[in-house]
């Protein structure tokens, strides 16, 4: 018997630390079109997972996104969200479920930015009082004043602050999933780094189940949990850790994605302390890196000072040990073994 | 012609300022009664097109042909169905505030960007709920310039009225008019000018202070 549409989105919304995505053979045809935008694509998101969409202009990410939440309608296949069949649920409750980031940002300019974070909340008829909680509450977290910034209007703002108020409007009703289309594309270098570092540690918190479309193959590998490379089509080519598509690429396609230097790529994302270290003696300069800073900063600062050996420090600053460059490309080694080896650990039958 | 008489023109305000008042204020109700009429048809008619091109050229397209009809031959054709007086007048005037209502609704309508009305929908609001608390009062400034400027136009063509025996300071210029050659000829025509003139100022002072007043502040530039 089908259970009514509240009990489900009720069970959706209760979720609020992540819930498990489910697309099967979810394809879109638009009228009048040949090839289908979306074709057969099928992908399961793990609860409180960061997963990356990344592929060229057109390659059908964003549709494949967006039908998600229903703002593209799926031709065939099907969607669900903590198991429950959203196609079957009406669509602009489910919306108020599913936090959705753009990258123009669409604030409403007629509403303050307090008034724009509580749209969703008014929507699902929460008190005046846990709306006003709600939106001091999300505004420290995105690191906005709540004092300052809730009674500004959104063109008063900054893009990048504009972006931080985007995030809160969409994480105002604490959804269990996420939708960002590129949500940090349009704003400068400097900004966005500064938004994807806070976006990550935001996400280590939350832990929603986020889809996050970028075409910037370095901003996936920095926040991703595992990335999806879509071709032609949001045909899949590899899905994975950031870790293994760079250690090993599915294909001529992913690997021409990553484009050069996937080494250092992947350095980037090895704490040193993974590393084998050297005897803290090695390091006669006075030059140090952290246990947790990478192990491409610990690289770049070799090759900066010219130094053979440098010293590692942990959190209370104490030497632990020492590196180079030896050392650093064996840890890299390492790391491709024993990614190798979770892998044929995966392809063994139970 | 008789030659102008300030004296004679202020002592004929002094004997007739209640009528002439009261004149000035028939003139404002028609017009706004007019407008109103107009804002409702002409922004629910705009909200049902703004997004199809062609009901939308077409609707355009006719209340700008609307317009072109003189007001008097206009006010000659309703006297058939509707009689002398204020009916009539109302409908005329009506008439022509829909052009410039119409296509500001759809323009204003237009003009809301597409990343907002995405951004709406995504977060889960319904067509009527995103028409009513995002894209009228975003098109809200815009709309406000469409029923001023048909305030501006209806003031003046509304002292044709008269013709129809309908309300308001048309009288006075008519009465003028027809009486050429009287000591108060000019007086009367002189006078029903000059208040069409400064009506049509106030109101148009007053539209700024409604628009100011009933726009948001994140949208005054």
């Amino acid at each position: 018997m089908p259970e009514s549409t509240d009990t489900a989105l009720t069970q959706i919304a209760s979720r609020t630390d992540g819930a498990r995505i489910v697309l099967d053979r979810v394809s879109k045809v638009y009228p009048g079109q040949d090839a289908p935008a979306v074709e057969e694509f099928s992908m399961v998101a793990e609860p409180g997972e960061l997963i990356m969409f990344v592929g060229p202009s057109g390659c059908g990410k964003t549709t494949t996104m967006k039908m998600i939440n229903r703002i593209i309608e799926p031709s065939s296949g099907s969607i669900t969200i903590d198991g429950r069949d959203i196609l079957s649920l009406d669509p602009s409750e489910l919306r108020r479920h599913i936090g959705y980031v753009i990258q123009q940002i669409g604030l409403f300019p007629h509403m303050t930015i307090a008034e724009n974070i509580a749209v969703v909340p008014k929507l699902l008829g929460w008190s005046k009082q846990r709306t006003a909680e709600r939106i001091d509450e999300l505004l420290q977290t995105v690191q906005l004043d709540p004092g300052t910034f809730a009674h500004r209007y959104p063109r008063q703002l900054s893009g990048g602050q504009q972006q931080r108020v985007g995030v809160a409007r969409a994480l105002a009703a604490n959804p269990p999933v996420m939708l960002m289309d590129e949500p940090f594309g349009a704003t400068d270098p400097i900004t966005r780094e500064k938004l994807q570092a806070e976006f990550l540690r935001l996400q280590e918190s939350i832990g929603k189940t986020i889809i996050f479309v970028t075409h910037d193959f370095d901003e996936a590998i920095k926040l991703g949990d595992r990335i999806a490379v879509l071709s032609e089509r949001s045909q899949i080519e590899q899905f994975d850790t950031p870790a293994a598509i760079l250690a090993e690429p599915a294909n001529a396609y992913v690997r021409s994605f990553i484009g050069h230097g996937a080494a250092l790529k992947r350095l980037a994302l090895i704490p040193v302390e993974t590393a084998v270290l050297g005897a803290a003696s090695a390091a006669v300069d006075h030059h140090r890196i952290a246990t947790d800073d990478s192990l491409r900063d610990a690289l770049d600062l070799l090759i900066v000072t010219g130094a053979p050996a440098i010293g590692v420090v942990d959190r209370s600053g104490s030497l632990v040990g020492s590196l180079t460059v030896e050392r650093i490309s064996t840890a890299l080694g390492a790391d491709a073994t024993a990614l190798a080896a979770t892998r044929s650990d995966e392809g063994r039958p139970a | 012609m008789t030659p102008f008489d300030l004296a004679g023109l202020l002592t004929f305000w002094s004997r007739r300022w209640d009528d002439i008042l009261e004149l000035m204020v028939e003139h404002l109700v028609v017009v706004l009664i007019s407008l109103a009429i107009a804002m409702v048809i002409g922004v629910i008619v705009g909200m049902l097109t703004w997004n199809k091109p062609i009901p939308a050229a077409i609707v355009i397209a006719a209340a700008g042909v609307a317009l072109t009809i003189p007001s008097l031959a206009l006010l000659a054709l309703l006297i058939r169905p509707f009689g002398l007086g204020w009916t009539s007048t109302v409908i005329a005037l009506t008439f022509y505030s829909l052009l410039p209502i119409v296509r500001n609704t759809i323009v204003g309508l237009r003009e809301v960007p597409p990343s907002v009305l995405e951004s709406a929908m995504g977060m889960g609001m319904g067509p009527i709920k995103r028409m009513m608390s995002i894209q009228l009062p975003i098109a809200w400034p815009i709309i406000l310039t469409g029923v001023r400027v048909a305030a501006q136009l209806t003031i003046g063509i509304a002292a044709i009225a008269a013709y129809v025996a309908g309300p308001g300071l048309g009288t006075l210029i008519f009465n003028g008019l027809s009486s050429l050659g009287s000591k108060n000829a000019l007086n009367f025509a002189l006078t029903g000018t000059l208040c069409v003139i400064i009506l049509a100022l106030v109101v148009d002072a007053a539209f700024v202070q409604i628009t100011r007043l009933t726009t948001s502040r994140g949208l005054r530039a």
